[in-house]
């Protein structure tokens, strides 16, 4: 007789890769999905496509957060981002295999790119209350006034992650915009989202509050556009696109005056220590002015 | 604006028309009804910011008064003065030169106004009277202890009546700066109310003595309570502190003036007093007046500058004016 | 002139002589070290707006010869002042400041006469901060490592700089100053109707002795400036004006990896709460909106005051404004001289004709307007609703727009209520409630109990679609600077 048992034993319940909006996990307002293979070519999974209106829904939702998020103390922020790198420890694992696939790195490639993550994101949870004082000043003006400079975050960027590096790279975008207190929107690498689905599960379940970061699967080409274009996102990491969708969403971008990082020549080296480029691109120098007398 | 002395208003007898004395409408006169009503209202008034008042004032410095209206703001400045002598020193000899120079500041030109007024100590105030008989220029005495004010309600009110009774036409009073920085504002409001019932028809200057009331807030608040008090005129300083006048605590003091006006109150006059040596700063001061007050205080009535080497500076600068050279200081009598 | 301020006391004419300056008929463009004529040969008339009497004829510098210019500032980079030690830069930039100083009154009454600025403000503050904005940068020079930017902080290259009309002098030293400290060297484009500040500049350049082509100066309307921030031989660009501009550039640059830098419109919440200190926050809204004829980007054109003290805020307004002095620019004792161009006081115009049409109160102190040139008087509107086009558009003229608010969340709202994020004023005399503002208005620049001051020292730049970058301060530096 033959086994009516599904090869192994057992059939292994799949997961199913959504986007993460507001804190939540829905599939595309579209229904659209889309297949996600392996560095050799073989299917892992089926990722939410998303739409316009799922980029949309994106911004609002990291729009209604940002103020909290900016309002947290520094000490807070710093403490919430290091509680992620807690969680990303804890899932080394699974994120080790999602790597390895994705990246078509063996076991001890994937193991590293983990661990540099997790050292990474603990690099960023580290800046979260040292920003202000590096970027900040006191001005020594001619004149009777006290007068100082103080970053704040410009508030909801949106991010296009890279497309190679799928978790090294989208914490070493993420992380440093969170550090500053933005909002996010980030689109993973088109070809390799699972690690970035992974992470919105950690998020999740950190308390990293519901909007600030929002995970859109999909094609860069069709969410960027719509992304530089839209007039409540306030800043644009084009880590993930290369020059010819990098220079059009520059254009894009004018409507509003966008804050734009573009990267200057390939991709960047993610294993390399970063500067505090990334966080101080998308604060904003506020300065203020005040009399000093009796 | 005619400065002339032989058109000055003159009252039968040669005494300074006097304007009717500052009004207090019932409503602010209800805010001194106790001292927490008092404390109230003074910490009510709207604060002062240093900078932004010494900035408005070294802005206006910097207007550039020249010919025609240099002229005149000469003639207005000497009309103004209260030509002072206080010191220990001083005799009758002393204040009848001044008294001479107050009526003609310039014997060989006729045209030079006399100044508003002479100020001296009590006990001269008879040889200045007496100097200034017919005149037009009124006789200012200081008193109630001053320059200090340290001494007793009835030391000082006696003070105050026996330069009353010498003829005084002004009377220049100190308040207790003690009892302000202490804070029992009723107490020295209630000296400056006192005060002004022993002046009977005699002008009443409160000297607020800004250099040692320490921030324009304070200053603002002073003038508040001398006004409430019955002050004909906010006064800066004794001219025996440092700093004196300045622009800024003259800005502060004008605006306190015009808002008793608005008030439905006053009109109460400013004299500034202290350091005030050259025609370049009095004609600061007038435009300061001119630009926050204007025509109202541009009169001898209510803008008064307590000075005495100004004067000769004054005449210097009318000379070279007029004549387009350079005065020497020898072309004047020294008092 | 405007009618006397009170009767008694009229100010005679005290005008700064116009002799101290000697205009030329006719100005050529300053490249690699010396005015030459443009290739194409076109030139434009510049004018005083106080008289509309032409001062002199610039040159038009067409594509070919800001090719010229860029290339001269590429040759002077690459042979002598990016490889110059940066203690020798800085001593060449002590020495355009110390000139500056020693020409002000030549410089103070030029400005008047090309923009229409008082000589009050072209001598007390456009002058003096334009020194200080070389005395300040010149010191950097040779610091730069020291500027938080990394260990060896590089120059970009060539800057293309495109600024306005309304501060000519000073808006050339706030471009020139760092790029020069930094190490680059630069094609400065000046004001279409404000070129010969710029001009007098590049004299006081040419006499310090400044190396040829570090800084070139191409005259000539809004092409001028297309072709220079789109030349391929440009690595930076920072331009000062328009939102709309802005934008075009934006889109022009994509894609080059140029740097850019923009420093935009605005449409400033000047904010006063019922504790204020009011005398000088009547002082603070006149500086904030009458200052330059209003035609400063960070100018405080909204008045948003606290309904409890909004009459008495208002008439205390009025009658101050009665005290200001409008006319002849170079007269000491002007305070709002004339609109810098026809042009302009057509839109600031057309902006007043709406306000009224749309049901907002106007006033004006009476004053007599010279009959030649172009003038507007200090004009507030009341009764203005937040949606009106007065409240929400820049003017750029002294035109004030009086709105009110009841508590402070509602202040910060309206506030922050634009596309706009430049500069913000705060009148309060409330420590916590200033920082508390401070934290929640979206602008670059605040100004608590204070406005419209500026300092080499201070970064100076806006949020959202006022512009992206700082100028000014250590935060300026980084713009032309690869870190």
């Amino acid at each position: 007789m033959p086994d009516p048992r599904p090869p192994g034993g057992r059939l292994s319940v799949q997961k199913t890769y959504k986007l993460f909006l507001a804190g939540a996990f829905p599939r595309s307002e579209s229904g659209r999905s889309y297949p996600v293979s392996d560095a050799r070519g073989a299917l892992l999974a089926h990722a939410a496509l998303a739409s316009r209106k799922d980029a949309r829904d994106a911004v609002v939702a990291a729009r209604r957060a940002q103020p909290g998020w900016a309002a947290a103390s520094a000490y807070n922020r710093g403490q919430v981002l290091y509680r992620v790198a807690e969680l990303l420890e804890d899932r080394h694992a699974q994120f080790a295999e999602a790597v390895a696939a994705g990246e078509g790195l063996d076991g001890a490639g994937a193991e590293a790119v983990v661990a540099e993550t997790v050292d990474r994101w603990v690099w960023y949870a580290g800046w979260a209350d040292k920003i202000a004082q590096v970027a900040g000043s006191s001005n020594p003006v001619a004149g009777p006034w006290f007068n100082f400079s103080v970053p704040e975050p410009v508030g909801v960027v949106a991010a296009l992650a890279p497309q190679r590096s799928s978790l090294l790279g989208l914490a070493g975008v993420v992380a440093p915009l969170l550090a500053a207190g933005n909002a996010v929107v980030v689109v993973a690498s088109e070809e390799r989202p699972l690690p970035a689905v992974t992470l919105s599960e950690v998020l999740a379940t950190s308390d990293v509050p519901p909007g600030v970061v929002n995970v859109l699967t999909g094609r860069t080409r069709e969410l960027a556009p719509v992304l530089a274009a839209h007039r409540d996102v306030d800043g644009l990491d084009l880590a993930g696109a290369g020059p010819e969708l990098a220079a059009e969403l520059e254009r894009a971008s004018a409507g509003n005056l966008k804050r734009v990082l573009t990267p200057r020549g390939g991709e960047e080296d993610w294993w390399a220590m970063p500067s505090t480029r990334r966080m101080l691109t998308f604060v904003e120098t506020k300065t203020a002015w005040h009399p000093v007398g009796v | 604006m005619s400065l002339d002395a032989s058109e000055r208003h003159v009252e039968p007898g040669g005494r300074p028309a006097r304007v009717a004395p500052a009004f207090l409408p019932a409503a602010l006169a209800e805010v001194a009804s106790s001292d927490a009503a008092l404390r109230r209202f003074l910490h009510g008034l709207p604060g002062v910011d240093q900078v932004g008042a010494e900035l408005r004032t070294a802005a206006l410095s910097t207007r550039s008064i020249k010919s025609a209206s240099k002229l005149w703001a000469i003639d207005a400045a000497i009309s103004m003065v209260d030509l002072t002598t206080l010191e220990g020193a001083d005799t009758p000899g002393k204040v009848r030169s001044l008294c001479a120079k107050a009526r003609h500041p310039d014997p060989q030109d006729p045209t030079v106004p006399s100044v508003a007024a002479v100020c001296v100590y009590p006990d001269l105030v008879a040889t200045a009277k007496k100097e200034l008989a017919g005149s037009g220029v009124a006789v200012a005495s200081v008193a109630t202890a001053f320059p200090s004010g340290r001494s007793s309600l009835a030391v000082k009110l006696a003070d105050v009546r026996d330069a009353l009774a010498a003829g005084a036409d002004e009377v220049d009073m100190v308040i207790d700066r003690g009892a302000f920085l202490q804070g029992r504002f009723l107490e020295v409001l209630e000296e400056v109310r006192a005060v002004r019932e022993a002046c009977g028809a005699a002008r009443l200057k409160v000297i607020l003595e800004t250099g040692e009331l320490a921030t324009y807030d304070n200053v603002r608040r002073a003038s508040w309570l001398a006004m409430l008090g019955g002050a004909d005129f906010l006064k800066t300083s004794t001219g025996k502190t440092s700093p004196a006048a300045t622009l800024p605590v003259a800005l502060v003091m004008l605006e306190a003036a015009r808002e008793l006006t608005e008030a439905g109150g006053g009109p109460v006059g400013v004299k500034v007093a202290g350091g005030i040596r050259t025609t370049k700063d009095a004609i600061r001061y007038l435009v300061l007046v001119n630009e926050t007050v204007g025509d109202a205080w541009l009169q001898p009535q209510m803008f008064r500058i307590g000075a005495s080497s100004l004067l000769n500076d004054l005449l210097m600068q009318r000379a070279k004016q007029r004549n387009g050279a350079y005065a020497s200081s020898d072309d004047f009598s020294l008092e | 002139m405007s009618e006397p301020v009170g009767g008694l006391f009229e100010y005679a004419p005290a005008p700064e002589p116009r002799s101290l300056v000697s205009i030329r008929p006719s100005y050529g463009l300053f490249v690699g070290g010396e005015f030459v004529d443009p290739v194409e040969g076109g030139s434009l008339k510049t004018i005083n707006p106080a008289s509309e009497e032409v001062l002199a004829e610039v040159a038009t510098a067409g594509p070919a010869d800001v090719d010229r210019a860029v290339r001269a500032a590429r040759r002077a980079y690459e042979e002598v002042w990016g490889p110059m030690p940066g203690r020798e830069r800085a001593k060449y930039l002590f020495r355009v400041a110390r000139m500056i100083q020693e020409r002000a009154r030549e410089l103070a009454v030029l400005e008047s006469l090309d923009n229409g600025k008082p000589i009050r403000e072209s001598r007390d503050v456009d002058v003096p901060l334009a020194a200080a904005h070389f005395f300040y940068h010149a010191g950097w020079a040779d610091k730069l490592s020291y500027a938080g930017l990394g260990p060896d902080p590089r120059p970009l290259g060539v800057a293309g700089q495109v600024i306005p009309w309304n501060f000519p002098l000073l808006m050339a030293a706030w471009k020139l100053a760092p790029a020069l400290a930094a190490g680059n060297t630069c094609v400065l484009k000046p004001a279409e109707t404000t070129p010969l500040s710029a001009l007098l500049l590049a004299e006081i350049l040419r006499d310090a002795e400044l190396p040829p082509g570090v800084v070139n100066v191409v005259t000539g309307a809004g092409d001028t400036g297309a072709s220079l921030v789109a030349h391929p031989g440009v690595d930076k660009v920072a331009f000062t004006g328009s939102t709309e501009v802005g934008r075009e550039i934006r889109r022009t640059l994509a894609g080059s990896g140029k740097r850019l830098t923009l420093e935009l419109g605005g449409k400033a919440a000047n904010v006063v709460f019922d504790d204020a200190p009011l005398s000088q926050a009547v002082e603070g809204i006149v500086n904030g909106i009458f200052f330059n004829q209003g035609h400063v980007c960070c100018a405080g054109s909204r008045l948003l005051v606290q309904e409890s003290v909004a009459d008495a805020v208002v008439d205390r307004l009025k009658r101050r404004m009665e005290t200001l002095r409008i006319g002849d620019p170079l007269d000491k004792n002007t305070d709002v001289g004339a609109i810098n161009s026809s042009g302009q006081l057509d839109k600031i115009r057309e902006l007043s004709a709406a306000g009224e049409a749309e049901g907002a109160e106007r006033w004006a102190p009476a004053c007599r307007l010279p009959e030649r040139g172009f003038w507007f008087p200090p004009t507030v509107f009341t009764n203005v609703s937040p949606s009106q086009r007065i409240a929400r558009e820049e003017i750029f003229g002294p035109v004030l727009s009086v709105i009110t608010f009841r508590t402070a969340e509602e202040a910060v709202a309206k506030a922050n209520n634009t596309t706009y994020g430049l500069s913000a004023g705060v009148w309060t005399e409330k420590g916590s409630r200033i920082l508390w503002m401070v934290h929640h208005l979206r602008a670059g620049v605040v100004w608590a109990n204070t406005f419209n001051r500026f300092d080499p020292a201070s970064p100076f730049g806006g949020y959202k679609e006022s512009g992206f970058g700082r100028e000014g301060g250590r935060h300026g530096l980084e713009a032309y600077l690869d870190a």
